[in-house]
């Protein structure tokens, strides 16, 4: 039995997991669950930036993959960078078992707002969906209401839906039916 | 352009901007290769071919602006974007001067990447279509039906070859029919002018007011039935080439109206006071003797050397008889295409009659005959009976009144030779002399091809 792990990393925003693991299962099919994986925070912290570096995070993770993992997304509250980037939403390894978001820039209280919890999960399962997608080998669609849409605003992430488009529908089916059928193929990578 | 078919190449010592830009491109769909240094990136553009590529200033050894040349020097057209620190923001201002399509300073917002990496692909694009668009013209443009290979004609065409890469006026003399709008064609297609118009008028075919207008364009009603605002050929011809047909014809009014247009490169449209400045390579042609018209004071001297820094002059169709089997099948296989007609050539006998009529209409007569030709043609062959010669001349070519012995004997060999398609001992054998003996008399006559 393989499954996607959601890793929350020093997250306090638990009231939005259960409905992510639950929307994980009906987007992938495949079953969900929350685990808690040892990582350290600190290692990825750049003090220049005052940010956390993602692909640091993402390296931790691999190392602490579950043998029975399809795929690992970290949860983080922290604000995440990439070296070139002011920011990212998250991050995840193309084709790899690797994924991660940050809830830091989904609530609305990070841009003057008053908050709101149910957008800022709605915000969290379209990135996290979306995240999972590129695992899976997706790349981003140009189709504005598709989850695989990029995203480099949160404005973006509001108007775009959880779904797939038609296209990215039958590529992710195709996709999971393959790793449904040669699950090894993946998790060599 | 889709995703898949863009190439980036990102060039940056730091692993960690490497790794991000390559992932984050890779998202997107694009076709990512990363290269560490200079010398690693000039190896993958020797090997492959890229539309963008991103470029760290700073990298030991060369650095970003040096590579930059490196590389426009390899392909100009592709977009380099060229990331840098805020201390080195100077730097990256010379990279945008020395060709960078933009610059990005690190760390960027992803949205402003994302929209400076699109702007960057449609840029790209139109470079690829606009270079796809002038092969078209310049594929459309080549194939000009200068077609010849007589010593005169090949005289001619080296004339215009020279005289194109200049933008000195020419005049192109030449009896009607010889093909004079075709070599000022010729002439604009290999010019740095010819991504811009020809305009062609011809001077003899308007009453002066009217031409005056064609020229230099009108204002809104700035005679009965002006009602709109109307640009004239010069105008028209900015940044390219104005051919003025029949320059002989026009009035002494429009020669100096012209001159002033020619010296000044400014018209002023009819009725209107403003001054347009225009920039325009003019040809001219005539069929008169302008020289005597200009002793006989009917043409300005001034306006006279003005066109005619450099002259061309086209021979008469009889005086290239070895192009007429070349131009004849050349006619042939063009009417024969857009007539959709199973005609494949030419019997001797009707080649014979082609090659020794005096042709006075020069090619234009000879492109109505085979075009009228080839529209009655029976069988696969065009025979002396499709052909009919509007102007018969008075006499057969072969007895002209006049004409002394060597000039016979010269038109005669030059008919045969044409007939065998420039094969001596062919040829010999037809005029019943030695090899040798004809060679003598080719190059007495200057008859090699």
């Amino acid at each position: 039995m393989f499954y996607i792990y959601i890793a929350p990393i020093a997250l306090d925003d638990h009231f939005c997991l259960e409905r992510l693991e639950k929307e994980l299962f009906n987007t992938f099919k495949i079953r969900t669950m929350i685990k808690n994986i040892e990582i350290d925070l600190k290692a990825a912290f750049d003090i220049a930036r005052g940010q956390y570096n993602s692909s640091l995070i993402l390296q931790q993770l691999v190392k602490n993959t579950p043998h029975d993992a399809k795929k690992i997304l970290g949860v983080v509250e922290v604000d995440l960078f990439i070296p070139i980037f002011t920011f990212v939403f998250g991050e995840a390894q193309l084709n790899g078992p690797t994924a991660l978001v940050s809830t830091h820039r989904l609530h609305n209280r990070f841009y003057g707002l008053p908050e709101n919890n149910e957008l800022m999960t709605e915000r969290l399962v379209k990135e996290a969906i979306h995240e999972l997608g590129h695992t899976f080998g997706l790349v981003h669609c140009l189709t504005p209401k598709c989850v695989m849409n990029s995203s480099t605003y949160v404005e973006n992430i509001d108007q775009k839906t959880a779904e797939f488009c038609p296209p990215c529908e039958k590529t992710i089916k195709s996709l999971l039916n393959r790793e449904t059928r040669f699950p090894w193929r993946n998790d060599k990578r | 352009m889709k995703p898949e078919s863009v190439k980036i190449l990102i060039v940056d010592d730091e692993d960690s901007v490497r790794d991000s830009l390559c992932r984050w491109f890779k998202a997107d769909g694009y076709c990512v290769d990363t290269a560490a240094e200079a010398s690693a990136a000039l190896k993958k553009l020797q090997e492959n071919s890229y539309d963008i590529i991103l470029l760290d200033i700073k990298m030991p050894g060369m650095d970003g602006i040096e590579l930059q040349s490196h590389i426009k020097q390899i392909d100009k057209n592709i977009i380099t974007i060229i990331i840098t620190a805020y201390a080195t923001v100077d730097t990256a201002i010379q990279a945008m001067k020395d060709g960078a399509f933009d610059y990005i300073t690190k760390p960027i917002d992803p949205d402003e990447l994302s929209k400076l990496v699109k702007n960057a692909i449609e840029k790209r694009r139109l470079i690829t279509e606009n270079i796809q668009l002038r092969q078209q013209i310049d594929e459309l443009l080549l194939p000009d039906e200068v077609v010849g290979e007589s010593p005169a004609i090949k005289k001619v065409m080296e004339m215009v070859n020279i005289v194109a890469k200049t933008d000195s006026t020419v005049m192109i003399l030449g009896e009607s029919g010889t093909g004079k709008e075709l070599i000022a064609r010729a002439i604009h297609s290999r010019s740095a002018r010819k991504y811009f118009p020809i305009i062609t008028i011809n001077c003899g075919a308007y009453p002066e007011g009217l031409l005056e207008s064609e020229l230099f364009g009108h204002e809104k009603g700035a005679f009965t039935g002006a009602l709109y605002q109307r640009k004239g050929k010069l105008e028209m011809a900015d940044k390219g080439t104005l051919f003025l047909d029949e320059i002989g014809n026009i009035s002494e009014k429009m020669q100096m109206d012209l001159l002033r247009a020619i010296e000044t490169k400014k018209i002023t449209r009819l009725g209107g006071n403003k001054s347009i400045d225009v920039d325009f390579r003019v040809i001219s042609a005539t069929n008169k003797d302008l020289e005597k018209a200009v002793k006989e004071g009917t043409f300005r001297e001034d306006l006279y050397y003005r066109l005619n820094v450099f002259t061309i002059k086209l021979p008469p169709l009889r005086e290239r008889r070895s192009d007429i089997p070349l131009l004849a099948n050349y006619f042939l296989q063009k009417y024969r295409k857009s007539m959709n007609k199973d005609v494949t050539g030419f019997s001797p006998q009707a080649l014979d009659m082609l090659t020794e009529y005096n042709w006075p209409g020069n090619v234009r007569e000879l492109r109505n005959v085979i075009e009228r030709a080839v529209v009655v043609a029976k069988g696969k062959e065009i025979k002396p009976e499709d052909l009919s010669f509007p102007f018969l001349s008075p006499l057969p070519s072969n007895m002209v009144e006049g004409e002394s012995l060597e000039e016979v004997e010269k038109r005669h060999i030059e008919k045969i030779l044409a007939r065998t398609k420039g094969n001596i001992a062919q040829a010999a054998e037809i005029l019943k002399i030695s090899r040798l003996t004809l060679y003598n008399k080719i190059e007495k006559y200057n008859l090699k091809r």
